[in-house]
C-alpha cells in the first residue's frame, strides 16, 4: 500500500468496508456484553449458601404457649406451639375486616395425611414492615392481639400472624415447609 | 500440555529455571498409558465413572488417614461432580448423595439445648468427615506424620500444568517397591527390610528404616539409607505411607478389575476433579471463548487493513 | 490533556452548555480521537493500551474478588478455594485475576523494553519515564501483597523473606521490618494490612496512569525512528480510528493468549506449594517469588561477599534495589543524541544482550545458586578416615570399588571411614548471575554513558514520513 492508492472509493467497496468495522464492532460489543454476565453472577448466592438453605426441627420440644426461633441462612423463622385458646381466637375472628384476610387455617400446612396440627404455626420472623424481628411471648409482649408486636414501628400481629393494626402491609409469611414426620418439619428458604 | 510448549518457550528461560528448580531427587512423575483425557486440548473431560470409582477408594482407603476439609458430601452430586444427575439440579435432593451423606456420622456443629455435643448422620451440605478430630491426634496416629489434607492435592503437586498432580498421585501409589523387599535380621535382632539395586549405575543395597517405605517418586533423599556409590543413589525418598492399593483391595460397585494400577488412577482422577470441582465448567467454555477471539481478531484485522489502505506506514 | 491545538466543536445544545462548564467531552476528542499520532508506529507500540486493558481487568476482578474474599490466617486459604468452588463464575474471576498478574508484568516488560530500544525516555520525554518507573514500582509492591492473600506456603514465606530484607537495614533495619508486620512474625495483623493496601495500590496505579497518558500528550508520542513529528500533516495521523483499530487488533490477539493461559494452564505460572496452607513450623524446599521478579531475585543473591563494613545481605539488598533505581537514573546516563537504536549499531548489540540477560537472570533466579550449569569433570569419592592409631586422613578415589574396598579395610583394621562426594569444580548459577548482575549494572553506568559519546550513528533519515516512504537517507551526524 502506498500514498499513490488514494482514488475515490467505489459505492461498492464503501459499502463493504462499512460492513467490516459494523462486524467488529458489533462483535466486540456481543464480547462484552458476554463478559459481564459472570461478574453479575458472581453475586448471586454461592453453593455452599443455597446448601445451608434448609433446616429440619424438632417441633416436639416447643413449650405450649411459647416459641423457638430459629435461623436459616441467616434469616429468622418463628415456631409456635399454641395454646386453645390462641387457636380458638386465630379462628374464629372473621378474617374479612382484617388488612391482609385469609384464614386460619389457610396458613397451615397440611400433614403427608392430610390432616392439619393447628397447634403449630410456622412463620416468617420478619416483619413485613421493613424486616425487624417482632417480639413474642418469650420477650414478654405478644401485642394488643396476643401473637407478636414488633417494637420498630408498632406493627401488631395476632396469633395465627396475621397484621391486624400498624404499618405492615401484610401477613407474616408463610415459609416454604413440610412435614417429615408428625414432629419434625422441614423449613426451606 | 503439548500446544503450550511454545508459548512457554516464549517465555524463555523463565520457563527453564521452573521447570529446573523442582526436579529435585525424585523421578518425574508419569500420565497412566494413554495420558489424562481431562488434559487433553481443546475440550478434554474427566472421565465421570473414574472418578465414581475413584471416590469408591477414596472412601473405602485413603479417608481412614486423609480429610478432604474443602469437600462437602453435596459437592459429589453438583454438575460436573461424580454423582450429579439432570434430575436433581440441587444436590441436596440427589438420593445417590444423600445416601453417601448418611453413611457418615458426623459432629453437629451446633450442640443441642443442653450445651451437649451431638453425633447424627451427614446430610449433603456438610463437609467430609474429618479422619481425627486434630493434628495432634492425626500425628499420634500415624508415627508423628502428618497424613496431608487431599482436597487441593493435585494443584499442590507439579508445576501447574494440567494433570501434574494427577500423574503424581498414580505415580506415587503403583510406584512402591515392594515386590522388591528382602528382609534379613539387623544386628539388634529385628528385621531389617532393604532392597537390591543393579540398575546400570545404581548398585547397591538400599535399607528401609522402620515405619517407613521408598518410594522413587517420594521427594526426599536417599543417601543416608543407601551403601553404594553416593553418586549413584537411587531417586525418591520414604514415607510414612504403605503401600495401599494391593489388587482387590477395594471390590468395585461397577465390576470393574481393581489391580493396583486401575485403583491409583481412578483415585487420581477422583482427586483431580476435588481439587478444581469447576474445571468441567472451565473446559467447556474453554473452546467456544477462543473460536470467539479468533473470529474476533481475524475482523480486526481486515478493519485495520482497511482503515489503514491509504497510509503509507 | 494535549499539546495540540483543539478541534473540537460541540453541536448539540447541551455538548456546548457542558463545554462551557467542564470540557470532559473536548478532552477525551482532544486526547483519544484526534489526538496527531505518528503514523510509523509498529506493534510493539500497542502495548501501552494492552496495559490499560490490563489493569482494568485487575481492578474489575479483584473488586470482585474481595467481595468473598476474607482476610483471616484461618478462613483466607479457604475463602479462596470457596471462590474457586462455591461462588458462581468464581473460578473464572479468579482464575483471570491470577493469570492477569502474569500477562500484566509480560505486557509491561514488552513496554519497557521497547521504551529502552526507541530511546523514548529522552529529553523530552523524561517526565513519561520516571512516572512509568514509578508505575512499574507500584505494580511490584501490589503484586507482591496479593501473592499473600491465599496464605498458601508461598505467600507466607515469600513474605516473610522479603520483609526479612528490610532487616538488613542498618540501625533501622529490625524496627521497619516489626513495624511491617505489626509484630514479631508475619501473622493475621500483616495478611489485613497487605489486603488493604493490596486493595488501595492499584488505584494509586490508576492515577500515575492518568499523569503517564498527561505527561505522553505533551511532547507526543516517540516513534521507532526517534525523530520528533515536524509536520503533522505529512508524519501524523488521528489516534482515532487509526490506532483505536491497531491497538484494539493487538488487545485481541493479547487476550488470545491470556484466555490460553486462564482456560488451559491458568496454574502454570504460579507455584504449586502455593495450594498448601501455610504452615509458619515449615518452609518449602525451593522459596521462588513469582517468574516476572525472578531477576531482581538473582541479582539479590547473586551478592554473596562482604566489602568493607556492609556484609552480602545488605549489599544484596542495595543491589537489588539498586537495580531498580538506576531506571530511574536512565534518562540522564544515555548521553546519545539519537534516540533509536535503530540508528545505533553498537548500541543494538549491547540492547540484544541486555535483553538475554534479563531473561537469563530471571533463569538464575529460580535456580539454586549451587547448582552446576557445566560442571568441569566428574564429582570424586572422598574417603574421610581415622585409623585404629588415631591418624586421620582423607583419600580421593575416581571408583566406587576401590573407595569401598578402601573404607572396608579401614574399618577392618579396626578405624572409622565414610565416603563423601567430593564436587567437580563448576560453573554455577551464582558464578553466572554474579557476571550478569555485573552486566546489568555496566549496561546502563558504563556502557551507555560512554557509547553515546563515542559511537557514530548510522542511517537516520530527516523526517517520519521521508523513512515511512523508504527515502532513508544516510545522514552522518544526528538530525536535530
Amino acid at each position: 500500500m502506498s500514498a499513490s492508492n488514494e482514488t475515490a472509493p467505489d459505492h461498492v467497496d464503501e459499502e463493504r468496508r462499512d460492513f467490516i468495522h459494523i462486524a467488529a464492532i458489533a462483535a466486540t460489543a456481543g464480547g462484552a456484553g458476554l463478559v459481564a454476565y459472570p461478574f453479575v453472577d458472581q453475586m448471586n448466592a454461592a453453593g455452599d449458601t443455597k446448601a445451608a438453605s434448609s433446616l429440619e426441627v424438632d417441633i416436639s420440644k416447643i413449650p405450649l404457649g411459647g416459641e423457638i426461633r430459629v435461623l436459616i441462612g441467616g434469616k429468622p423463622f418463628f415456631l409456635r406451639h399454641r395454646t386453645a385458646e390462641e387457636i380458638a381466637a386465630a379462628v374464629n375472628t372473621d378474617p374479612s375486616k382484617m388488612m391482609d384476610p385469609e384464614t386460619d387455617q389457610e396458613r397451615l400446612v397440611p400433614l403427608p395425611d392430610g390432616t392439619y396440627n393447628p397447634a403449630i404455626l410456622v412463620t416468617s420472623g420478619a416483619c413485613t414492615h421493613l424486616g425487624c424481628v417482632p417480639v413474642g411471648p418469650a420477650q414478654g409482649s405478644v401485642g394488643d392481639y396476643g401473637g407478636w408486636y414488633c417494637p420498630c414501628h408498632g406493627s401488631h400481629y395476632d396469633t395465627s400472624g396475621r397484621i391486624r393494626k400498624g404499618p405492615a402491609p401484610s401477613n407474616l409469611p408463610i415459609p416454604d415447609y413440610e412435614w417429615v414426620t408428625p414432629a419434625v418439619v422441614k423449613i426451606s428458604l | 500440555m503439548k500446544l503450550f510448549r511454545p508459548l512457554l518457550v516464549g517465555l524463555g528461560a523463565i520457563a527453564l529455571g521452573l521447570s529446573a528448580h523442582a526436579a529435585g531427587g525424585a523421578k518425574h512423575a508419569h500420565a497412566p498409558e494413554g495420558g489424562w483425557d481431562f488434559a487433553k486440548v481443546p475440550a478434554g473431560q474427566l472421565d465421570k465413572d473414574s472418578v465414581q470409582r475413584g471416590f469408591q477408594v477414596y472412601k473405602e482407603v485413603c479417608a481412614s488417614c486423609h480429610g478432604m476439609k474443602l469437600l462437602s458430601y453435596r459437592n459429589l452430586g453438583e454438575k460436573g461432580g461424580p454423582f450429579y444427575s439432570d434430575e436433581y439440579p440441587n444436590a441436596n435432593d440427589n438420593p445417590m448423595v444423600k445416601a453417601i451423606a448418611a453413611e457418615f456420622e458426623i459432629l453437629d456443629p451446633n450442640p443441642d439445648e443442653n450445651g451437649d455435643p451431638v453425633y447424627r448422620p451427614a446430610i449433603p451440605a456438610d463437609t467430609f468427615r474429618e479422619p481425627y478430630p486434630n493434628a495432634q491426634a492425626a500425628m499420634a496416629a500415624n508415627g508423628g506424620a502428618m497424613p496431608p489434607d487431599l482436597s487441593v492435592i493435585t494443584k499442590a503437586r507439579g508445576h501447574g500444568n494440567e494433570g501434574d498432580g494427577a500423574s503424581y498421585v498414580y505415580s506415587l501409589l503403583t510406584g512402591y517397591k515392594d515386590d522388591k523387599i528382602k528382609t534379613k535380621p539387623g544386628d539388634d535382632g529385628l528385621n531389617v527390610n532393604y532392597i537390591e539395586f543393579n540398575d546400570g549405575d545404581k548398585v547397591g543395597t538400599l535399607v528401609q528404616p522402620t515405619g517407613l517405605y521408598y518410594n522413587p517418586y517420594f521427594a526426599g533423599d536417599t543417601t543416608p539409607q543407601w551403601d553404594g556409590d553416593p553418586r549413584h543413589a537411587p531417586y525418591g525418598g520414604f514415607l510414612a505411607m504403605a503401600p495401599q492399593l494391593p489388587d482387590g483391595r477395594v471390590e468395585y460397585i461397577d465390576g470393574t478389575e481393581a489391580t493396583t494400577s486401575q485403583m491409583a488412577k481412578d483415585v487420581a482422577q477422583f482427586l483431580q476433579w476435588a481439587g478444581d470441582p469447576k474445571q468441567g465448567q472451565r473446559k467447556s467454555l474453554a473452546l467456544p471463548t477462543m473460536i470467539y477471539l479468533v473470529l474476533l481478531a481475524i475482523l480486526l484485522w481486515f478493519s485495520y487493513k482497511r482503515i489503514w489502505r491509504d497510509v503509507a506506514h | 490533556m494535549s499539546g495540540h491545538e483543539s478541534t473540537y466543536k460541540p453541536e448539540t445544545g447541551f455538548t456546548k452548555w457542558l463545554d462551557s462548564r467542564l470540557p470532559i467531552i473536548r478532552l477525551a476528542h482532544d486526547s483519544f480521537v484526534d489526538f496527531p499520532t505518528p503514523k510509523n508506529l509498529n506493534y510493539w507500540y500497542t502495548f501501552g493500551g494492552i496495559l490499560a486493558v490490563c489493569l482494568a481487568i485487575q481492578i474489575i476482578t479483584g473488586v470482585v474478588l474481595a467481595m468473598h474474599y476474607t482476610a483471616d490466617i484461618n478462613q483466607a486459604f479457604g475463602s479462596v478455594e470457596r471462590i474457586m468452588r462455591d461462588v458462581p463464575y468464581g473460578w473464572l474471576i479468579r482464575n483471570i485475576h491470577m493469570v492477569g498478574a502474569s500477562m500484566f508484568f509480560l505486557a509491561v516488560y514488552v513496554h519497557m523494553f521497547r521504551g529502552l530500544y526507541y530511546g523514548s525516555y529522552k529529553a523530552p520525554r523524561e517526565v513519561l519515564w520516571l512516572l512509568g518507573c514509578v508505575i512499574y514500582l507500584l505494580m511490584m509492591a501490589t503484586a507482591f501483597l496479593g501473592y499473600m492473600l491465599p496464605w498458601g506456603q508461598m505467600s507466607l514465606h515469600g513474605a516473610n523473606v522479603i520483609i526479612n530484607l528490610f532487616g538488613a537495614i542498618p540501625l533501622v533495619g529490625e524496627s521497619i521490618q516489626s513495624w511491617l508486620m505489626g509484630g514479631p512474625s508475619v501473622g493475621n495483623q500483616t495478611l489485613q494490612r497487605f489486603f488493604s493496601l493490596h486493595y488501595l495500590l492499584p488505584f494509586m496505579i490508576a492515577g500515575v496512569v492518568i499523569l503517564h497518558i498527561w505527561a505522553l500528550h505533551v511532547p507526543g508520542n516517540n516513534n521507532p525512528t526517534g525523530i520528533e513529528v515536524q509536520e503533522t500533516e505529512k508524519d501524523t495521523v488521528p489516534f482515532h480510528p487509526y490506532y483505536t483499530v491497531k491497538d484494539g487488533f493487538a488487545i485481541v490477539v493479547f487476550l488470545i493468549i491470556f484466555a490460553a493461559f486462564v482456560f488451559y494452564a491458568p496454574n502454570v505460572l504460579g507455584h504449586a506449594d502455593n495450594y498448601i496452607e501455610a504452615n509458619p513450623l515449615v518452609t518449602p524446599a525451593h522459596i521462588v517469588p513469582e517468574w516476572y521478579l525472578l531477576p531482581f531475585y538473582a541479582i539479590l543473591r547473586a551478592i554473596t561477599f562482604n566489602i568493607g563494613p556492609m556484609d552480602a545481605k545488605l549489599l544484596g539488598v542495595i543491589a537489588m534495589f539498586g537495580s531498580i533505581a538506576v531506571l530511574f537514573l536512565l534518562p540522564w546516563l544515555d548521553t546519545s543524541k539519537v534516540k533509536s537504536m535503530r540508528y545505533r549499531p553498537v548500541a543494538k548489540q549491547f540492547f540484544m544482550l541486555f535483553v538475554v540477560v534479563c531473561l537469563l537472570l530471571g533463569w538464575c533466579g529460580a535456580s539454586n545458586p549451587d547448582n552446576a550449569i557445566v560442571s568441569m569433570g566428574e564429582d570424586k569419592l572422598v574417603v574421610n578416615y581415622t585409623d585404629a592409631a588415631g591418624l586421620e586422613g582423607t583419600r580421593v578415589f575416581e571408583e566406587y570399588t576401590p573407595a569401598a574396598q578402601f573404607r572396608d579395610a579401614q574399618r577392618d583394621g579396626g578405624g572409622v571411614a565414610a565416603i563423601a562426594i567430593q564436587k567437580a569444580p563448576a560453573f554455577t548459577f551464582k558464578t553466572l548471575s554474579q557476571i550478569l548482575t555485573a552486566y546489568y549494572f555496566a549496561f546502563f553506568l558504563i556502557i551507555l554513558p560512554v557509547l553515546g559519546l563515542r559511537e557514530r550513528p548510522k542511517g537516520e533519515p530527516d523526517s517520519i514520513h521521508q523513512s515511512v516512504l523508504g527515502q532513508d537517507a544516510p545522514a552522518a551526524a544526528p538530525a536535530e
